[in-house]
């Protein structure tokens, strides 16, 4: 035996799938939202796209090359970060402002915080708000065709009627990606079946919106009102792209079920009593820090635990 | 239709197809033999030869040590040459008794039993524990032991473990295709000791001419049941093919027989038929040598002391250079640095791959992606325990159940950040478990 053999601890092999394979996957499924955004609003989207991308990984680059860290931007997370950035601001908005965004989601909510797998927020949705808050007008303000009008959901919250129809294409203002229902569910039925997500996290979070709205939305059981309230805003974009980031969600099964509940909840809270007509983003930025307290509440029982407490009463009440 | 199995689990690529259909074939050790005097679970063995002896074929050279113990045959005839310490599997340096092979193979007398059916269930245990059996399957825990709860009434499953889930493995397959019926007559001693029990044969569904095989053996037999499980790591875990053929749940702090089930490995059923019925000590099994870096992959009936290198050799060697030599499977075996090791009664296989693809892989950033939690078998959530064992963290550890874990490597296999996650599980696991006792 002249060559030197390798000793490592067991298992001595590994599946192929890492990190970088599911951001790739991520984008991948992100790849229908994002050039229909592009067709539906022009080459705004296209360049608002690639700024914000391109914010996102030179400011990881920077900050690590600047603190001497290891260079992290293969494993494509800061890609997903930009991408789904752009998605979530309107075609209109200057250039600068995603760029700002960019830096915001990176350096503040993520690399302070740690980095990859640290951040207790989600970083896209972390500077999301932050444009929100700081540049309301330009990021509440949707052009489409031409025409500075409301989005869907804020033609409903005044009263108004919208067609669904073009809701589900996606015909209509809104963020660049979050207008076409079927480019989305195409992208999280991508996702579902490349393993990255399941239907706990998204499940529960559409379905207890749906109660939420059939029991608080005001329309009783209006079949088109509450279909346009779930194909409507950020809420599918949110639902199988954002509640579902891993870092930012529970690792417990049960966890993310309580989470979608809370999600569901809190964006039908804030869409039908809040001033704005959109919700998904608070819900689900606030619902991010209730993550420790949800996984120490549904640290699942061991296999064969309950069994055994069972039987100890058992065995205490022969004795007895 | 759904096969029956368990919650949690994964699937490695398995290799078996390598050495699956190679008929085993006898191979006699050369030079001097080791037979370390821990082979099992419990006090190792005390040596009861000494220098200069000669020894036959399937004679005693130590006894068990205690209760929970087992003793060791010489596997060859020939002389003693010493006691000596020597390297195992896992690593550990351990004494060994040191017996020059005369080459000769003269066997001791045994007596063979004409009618099993007429010994009495102390007779047979008493046999058993005799012919040092343990479990061959890799923990090699002392038969008799397991054969002797405190309720024998109470055991309603005798569970043979055929599920060979561990990747690469073919020896149990091999003995299921060549002499099932050795395998169904120990289950039928088995069963003579527990008169409740049903005898219940747990195979994955990749074998499907072992579960023909032994479906066909045992159609007369009114107290024995073939059972298909699925394919999946780690289906052969002890609480997990409980789970698969009973659909009883049992814990770390319990044992099968709690749960009425007494689980044992095919190749220990085999060595419970030959104690029994032909009263010949355990002194020889099945061992695979696999792997795609060695030339002629095969099943050898090796005699229980032949090393590794001998069986690389007989293999014909490597055919490429090899990264990482595995006793065991790639799950859960052991690597080694040198194949000058003997064999023992739990050593199964020998993996020599020609790539180490594990071990070059850079761990990053937990991105909490939860595969590790989809993936164990034990319903934990691994990447917490692991950041416990490396914080030091021995009470939180606990809470969270870590001291479940069965180490079966489904969560290392799964993560996607490559972390190291059942070697950390493992080594505060070891820590606790010492703590527990210190106090």
């Amino acid at each position: 035996m002249d060559n030197i053999l390798h000793v490592t601890s067991a298992p001595h092999v590994r599946e192929k799938t890492d990190t970088q394979r599911i951001m790739l996957y991520v984008i991948i499924s992100l790849l229908p939202a994002s050039i229909f955004g592009i067709y539906n609003f022009g080459w705004r989207a296209l360049v608002m796209i690639i700024i914000s991308i391109g914010s996102c990984v030179l400011s990881e680059f920077c900050y690590e090359k600047l603190l001497h860290k290891k260079i992290t931007i293969k494993d494509l997370s800061a890609v997903v970060t930009g991408l789904l950035l752009a998605l979530n601001v309107p075609h209109t908005l200057p250039f600068w402002m995603v760029a700002l965004g960019g830096v915001f989601a990176i350096i503040v909510v993520k690399m302070l915080f740690g980095g990859l797998g640290q951040n207790f927020m989600n970083p896209a949705l972390g500077a999301r708000c932050f444009l929100v808050i700081s540049f309301t007008g330009a990021m509440t303000s949707f052009t489409y065709d031409g025409v500075t009008g409301a989005t869907p959901l804020a033609l409903l919250k005044n009263g108004e009627s919208v067609d669904v129809m073009s809701m589900l294409i996606g015909r209509t203002g809104g963020t660049i990606g979050e207008t076409s229902a079927i480019a989305l569910l195409l992208g999280a039925i991508i996702l579902i079946l490349l393993g990255v997500i399941d239907l706990r996290i998204p499940g529960t979070y559409i379905i207890t919106f749906a109660i939420f709205t059939l029991l608080f939305g005001g329309h009783g059981f209006d079949l088109n009102f509450l279909v346009a309230e779930i194909v409507g805003g950020g809420l599918l974009l949110g639902a199988f792209f954002m509640a579902t980031d891993y870092v930012t969600s529970p690792i417990t099964p049960l966890g993310k079920i309580i989470f979608g509940i809370i999600l569901g909840v809190l964006t039908g809270i804030f869409r039908f009593f809040g001033p704005s007509a959109e919700g998904v983003s608070y819900a689900i930025i606030f619902s991010n820090l209730l993550v420790p307290l949800i996984e120490k509440w549904t640290v699942p029982r061991a296999f064969g635990i309950v069994k055994e407490k069972k039987e100890k009463k058992e065995k205490g009440g022969e004795k007895a | 239709m759904s096969l029956k199995t368990f919650k949690g689990g994964v699937h490695p690529y398995d290799g078996k197809e390598l050495s699956k259909d190679k008929e085993t074939t006898k191979l006699l050790p050369e030079g001097d033999l080791y037979f370390p005097v821990s082979q099992h679970i419990g006090a190792p063995a005390k040596p009861i030869v000494q220098k200069g002896d000669t020894v036959l074929a399937g004679q005693m050279i130590a006894e068990a040590g205690g209760f929970v113990s087992s003793p060791i045959f010489s596997s060859v005839s020939g002389t003693v040459k010493g006691i000596e310490k020597c390297r195992t599997s896992v690593g550990d340096m351990v004494d060994a008794i040191v017996i020059e092979n005369d080459g000769n193979y003269t066997e001791a007398a045994f007596d063979e039993v004409e009618d099993v059916t007429k010994l009495s269930k102390e007779e047979i245990v008493e046999k058993i524990k005799n012919a040092g059996v343990v479990g061959m399957g890799g923990a090699g825990f002392p038969t008799h032991v397991k054969l002797s709860p405190k309720e024998p009434d109470k055991i309603e499953y005798i569970i043979a473990n055929c599920a060979e889930c561990e990747p690469y493995l073919t020896s149990d397959y091999r003995r299921m295709m060549e002499e099932p019926e050795k395998l169904v007559a120990g289950m039928k001693i088995i069963l003579q000791l527990f008169d409740n029990a049903k005898g219940c044969f747990g195979v994955e569904d990749n074998k499907p001419d072992a579960i023909a095989k032994l479906t066909e053996l045992v159609k007369d037999e009114p107290r024995m049941e073939v059972v298909p499980l699925m394919t999946k790591y780690p289906q052969g875990g002890e609480r997990q093919l409980i789970k698969a053929v009973t659909d009883r749940e049992i814990n770390a702090k319990m044992l099968p027989a709690d749960a009425g089930c007494i689980v044992d490995n095919v190749e220990t059923i085999v060595a419970i038929y030959h104690a029994v019925k032909l009263g010949r000590p355990l002194t020889d099994r099945i061992f695979t040598v696999t792997g795609d870096a060695v030339s002629d992959p095969r099943n050898f009936r090796i005699k229980i002391g032949t090393s590794f290198s001998q069986l690389l050799e007989a293999a014909g060697g490597l055919k490429n250079p090899a990264e990482k030599l595995i006793a065991g499977g790639p799950m859960m075996g052991f690597a080694l640095f040198d194949t000058n090791i003997p064999t023992t009664k739990t050593t199964s296989a020998l993996l020599c791959m020609t790539v180490d693809e594990a071990s070059k892989y850079e761990e990053t950033a937990c991105i909490n992606c939860g595969r590790c939690v989809e993936a164990c078998p034990e319903s934990l959530i691994p990447s917490r325990l692991a950041d416990f064992s490396q914080q030091k963290r021995m009470e939180e550890f606990e809470k969270w159940y870590g001291l479940e874990c069965i180490e079966c490597g489904s969560c290392s296999f799964g993560c996607p950040a490559r972390r190291p996650l059942a070697q950390a599980i493992k080594t505060m696991k070891k820590d606790a478990l010492a703590a527990k006792r210190k106090k």
